[in-house]
């Protein structure tokens, strides 16, 4: 379909959006028919079904405040710790097949397996090496070693090793802005979770401190199963193997990278993509 | 400006006539800054006319001897040892029971608690508690911990009396410092897969700490200053012995045997004296404002210190 | 080797996750239990008090309490009007308003509309030292200095009067006025005083055409609890206004206020269960009555104020 689709146009004369194909790779997670409420009763998530692949970086995409985030926390349970909001729907962990989003289900555990990164850095006001370490604490580990060797590997992963190996024990807020989100993807990678999602990481942050931290995701997403939200289609574009592209509470179109990026099959999609390159 | 509204004024003279409304509310202006200022001017005056009055009076009569001895019918040869070692006690009983109370019972109304008619029972309490007279505290401790519990007119009363009485100073700086906590933290801990109590406990509790600090200091000078509950409760102004020391050299070296002591505490020594006829009396009442402003000063100085450093670490 | 870092299935098998439920269920409940002491304590003393003053209601009518002249519990000849301690206590609190309001509200006018924002953060702290001192060096202030430099222009003053503490009084309840006022005053949202301005008003008529009506059930607020701390107030009253029952309106007479008389018998010793050391607890009750519908006037004018805007 040509480019010559209005931003305007409503979208009852553009198709319903696409659901996904089925996937080949192997999943870590699926979600189903999810629909989310907040308190106030706004309906932020519409009817989203995708997959997360298994050890492959998954980026969500679309204009700010299609739910990118919504569905981001909803993944971890974050809504949980605001009253009144509702979930539907199912959110399958695989390959046990847990409804992460089940009544009996506890936040608390659904934490425990994913991990996450937030917008703006948000270390605690502690040394890095407990930053780091807090997440172990958290899991009942006390033994000195074991953090200290998971502390290293973990800032080492999170390639802020070299910059902090002899500051360990200064406060956090020393850093510089990207290496304190450096520091909160190692304080997210240190308790091994299952999952991590990114939320915007990098949004805050200058673009040199920008390439290190794709570059660094890059590199965690070829041992971990990673779902990150941008809203910068070039870093999705280098860094994802599926994008989900989101608009108003809703899933238009999920695929391979590239394909989204050079074929996008929903003009939705496509005026997105060629919108911002022009 | 009523002048402008009229109307059938010519150009010029309703220019002038502006003019003139706009000097005369500069002047206003003026006037209501002066009193503000004068105000403050004489509040302070006041204070400052009482510390110097006090210090005058008093600060002679602070020596070696006054602090070391027991009060005595010859204002000379009297002194305060009794009472300060009281209002330490006190103080420390007060402590150790309102400032862990009131941060949980904080914790519990800023974290916990959903909306319902319970918490704002709760709520209207602490509102109301914080706003009761300091006698009625007197009166309860009096039915309910002399008589109710027979524990006696000793420290642990009187620390749990003053304790009662600086809960809603604990509980409401507790819950403004836990308000002012960014949310980004706690979502943080949150998102590490801690529970509610490990994120109360290892992040909560320590980021409200300055805040937490100010209003246990400022409640324990509240406290350090009370009279009006230790006297309902029947606490004795001649008291010329120390209670049993809380340290002793037999196992297992702690005893609590002084939480069960009679005991007198500044304020109640000052009233006494202030009571007095004999103006050598009235000087040693100068002398025991003198320590017990020097305390309050000193708390409040600290509580104050404390806050100034957070709002600075806040900005930056 | 495995991991050394637990999994969530390793921390529910080894009873980690077991062990940390069942220590937050407990703090929650000893967090609840902490919250609620505020409640029992609300009743303990209503019991309390009710409880304590029985005895004395059964013997002295209500009604004569409250509208007896005569308040001489420990004569042989024992009347129970509580009237020259209500009278007292009330004239107190009204002339330490009678102070406060006009130069708290002045103050809180001052500190909201015309002080920039570093003297107000350094005149509150000041302001609050006011209410920092203790309660009993303020009536060692009262009897012994101020009242002595006064007697020197109002003639008739007595050494014990009821006119000094209410000075005293106004000035300790200031800062407290000062701030609630002031936190009213600053929650009239700026869009109303932007709208002042724009018609032209001046500083002055901003602040008290606008943002003083704007604020009324608020600065009311203020008003009200501080007249129930003034009424609630003890050691200044005990000290310079005298122990002795008087019913008079003249405040340059020394007169007991229901504090300072609770007091007074305190220090006596009247065995319990004498009708005379009861009414501590009757006048108690009086005194708990009449703060609380003051307080609870004050919280919802307050809170009806935190409603509007
Ligand atoms: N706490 C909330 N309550 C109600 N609506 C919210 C809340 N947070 C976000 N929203 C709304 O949900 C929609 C999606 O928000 P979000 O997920 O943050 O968007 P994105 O991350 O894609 O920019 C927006 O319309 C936003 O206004
Ligand atoms: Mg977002």
């Amino acid at each position: 379909m040509p480019n010559t689709i209005a931003a305007d146009r409503p979208s009852d004369t553009l198709p319903p959006p696409l659901r996904p194909e089925p996937e080949s790779a192997p999943l870590r997670a699926t979600i189903e028919n999810f629909n989310f409420y907040y308190a106030d009763g706004f309906h932020a998530i519409r009817n989203v079904s995708m997959p997360i692949l298994d050890r492959q970086v998954t980026a969500l995409i679309g204009p700010s405040g299609c739910g990118k985030s919504t569905l981001l926390r909803a993944l971890n349970r974050m809504h949980d710790l605001y009253p009144g909001n509702r979930y539907e729907g199912r959110i399958t962990l695989l390959p046990e097949g847990t409804n992460l989003i089940g009544r009996e289900m506890d936040p608390v555990m659904v934490r425990l397996r994913i991990g996450m990164v937030f917008q703006k850095p948000n270390p605690f006001p502690k040394s890095i090496y407990e930053n780091v370490a807090a997440g172990l604490r958290v899991r009942g580990i006390s033994d000195r070693r074991v953090i200290d060797e998971a502390v290293e590997i973990a800032l080492r992963r999170a390639a802020i090793w070299d910059e902090t190996k002899d500051r360990l024990h200064k406060s956090a807020y020393e850093l510089s802005g990207g290496q304190q989100q450096r520091l909160c993807i190692a304080r997210a990678l240190a308790p091994n979770p299952e999952i991590l999602l990114l939320d915007e990481p990098t949004s805050a942050l200058d673009p040199i401190a920008t390439a290190k931290i794709e570059e660094l995701i890059d590199e965690i997403g070829k041992e971990t199963t990673v779902v990150i939200v941008t809203h910068n289609m070039q870093q999705a574009s280098r860094i994802s193997a599926r994008t989900a592209f989101m608009y108003l509470g809703e899933l238009i179109e999920f695929g391979e990278t590239s394909q989204i990026f050079t074929n996008p099959r929903h003009p939705r999609t496509e005026h997105y993509i060629t919108g911002r390159y022009g | 400006m009523a002048v402008m509204t009229e109307g059938n004024l010519s150009g010029a003279a309703a220019t002038a006539a502006a003019v003139g409304a706009i000097t005369r509310a500069k002047r206003i202006d003026i006037v209501v800054a002066a009193c503000g200022v004068v105000i403050m001017v004489m509040a302070m005056g006041l204070l400052l006319t009482l510390i110097g009055d006090l210090a005058i009076r008093g600060l002679g009569r602070i020596d070696y001897q006054f602090l070391t001895s027991f009060p005595s019918r010859r204002p000379e040869n009297a002194g305060i040892l009794s009472a300060w070692v009281g209002s330490i006690l006190v103080m420390l009983t007060t402590a150790v029971l309102a400032i862990p109370i009131g941060v949980l019972a904080g914790l519990y109304l800023e974290e916990y608690a959903r909306k319902n008619w319970i918490s704002n029972l709760i709520e209207i309490n602490v509102a109301n508690l914080a706003g009761v007279p300091s006698i009625i505290y007197g009166l309860l401790a009096l039915g309910l911990f002399v008589y109710g519990l027979n524990l006696g007119k000793t420290i642990l009363v009187a620390g749990m009396t003053l304790g009662l009485l600086i809960l809603p100073i604990v509980i409401v700086s507790t819950r403004e410092a836990i308000r002012s906590i960014p949310l980004i933290v706690k979502e943080a801990a949150y998102g590490l897969g801690a529970d509610k109590w490990q994120v109360m406990w290892h992040y909560i509790i320590p980021a409200a700490r300055p805040g937490i600090l100010t209003g246990a200091i400022v409640g324990l000078s509240r406290a350090i200053g009370e009279t009006a509950p230790i006297i309902t409760i029947g606490a004795l102004t001649f008291i010329a012995f120390l209670p049993p020391p809380p340290i002793t050299d037999s196992f297992p070296f702690i005893s609590f045997a002084w939480l069960h002591d009679q005991f007198t505490v500044l304020p109640i020594q000052m009233f006494n004296w202030v009571s007095r006829p004999q103006e050598g009396f009235h000087i040693n009442a100068a002398a025991t404002g003198v320590v017990l402003m020097v305390l309050t000063l000193a708390l409040n100085g600290m509580a104050i210190y404390i806050r100034y450093r957070l709002r600075r670490s806040v900005r930056n | 080797m495995p991991s050394p870092i637990p999994t969530a299935d390793d921390l529910i098998r080894n009873g980690y996750i077991r062990r940390r439920r069942a220590i937050g269920t407990m703090m929650a409940l000893i967090m609840f239990a902490c919250a609620a002491l505020s409640v029992f304590v609300t009743t303990a003393i209503v019991v309390i008090l009710v409880e304590e003053s029985w005895m004395f209601f059964r013997e002295v009518p209500i009604l004569d309490f409250l509208t007896g002249t005569m308040w001489t519990p420990v004569f042989t000849d024992a009347q129970f009007g509580v009237l020259p301690l209500l009278v007292s206590t009330l004239q107190v609190a009204f002339l330490a308003l009678l102070i406060a309001i006009p130069m708290g509200t002045v103050m809180a006018i001052y500190l909201s509309e015309y002080a920039s924002t570093a003297v107000r953060e350094t005149i509150k702290p000041a302001l609050e030292l006011l209410e920092a001192v203790p309660t009993v060096v303020y009536g060692y202030f009262a009897l012994i200095v101020m009242t002595p430099f006064l007697q020197k222009f109002i003639p008739g003053l007595a050494g014990i009067n009821l006119l000094v503490p209410s000075i005293i009084l106004g000035i300790m309840i200031l800062p407290y006025v000062v701030s609630v006022s002031e936190d009213a005053m600053r929650a009239v949202p700026n869009g109303l005083r932007e709208g002042a301005y724009a018609l032209g008003m001046s500083r002055w008529q901003v602040a008290f055409r606008v943002v003083l009506p704007g604020a009324m059930s608020g600065v009311t607020a203020a008003y009200i609890l501080g007249m129930s701390r003034a009424v609630g107030e003890t050691m200044v009253v005990a000290i310079a206004a005298g122990q002795n029952p008087n019913l008079t309106f003249d405040p340059r007479e020394g007169a007991a206020t229901i504090t300072a008389y609770i007091v007074q018998m305190s220090l006596g010793d009247l065995p319990r269960g004498t009708l005379a050391y009861s009414t501590i607890f009757s006048t108690g009750l009086l005194l708990f009555v009449i703060t609380l519908m003051f307080n609870i006037a004050g919280f919802y004018l307050r809170k009806r104020f935190r409603e509007v805007y």
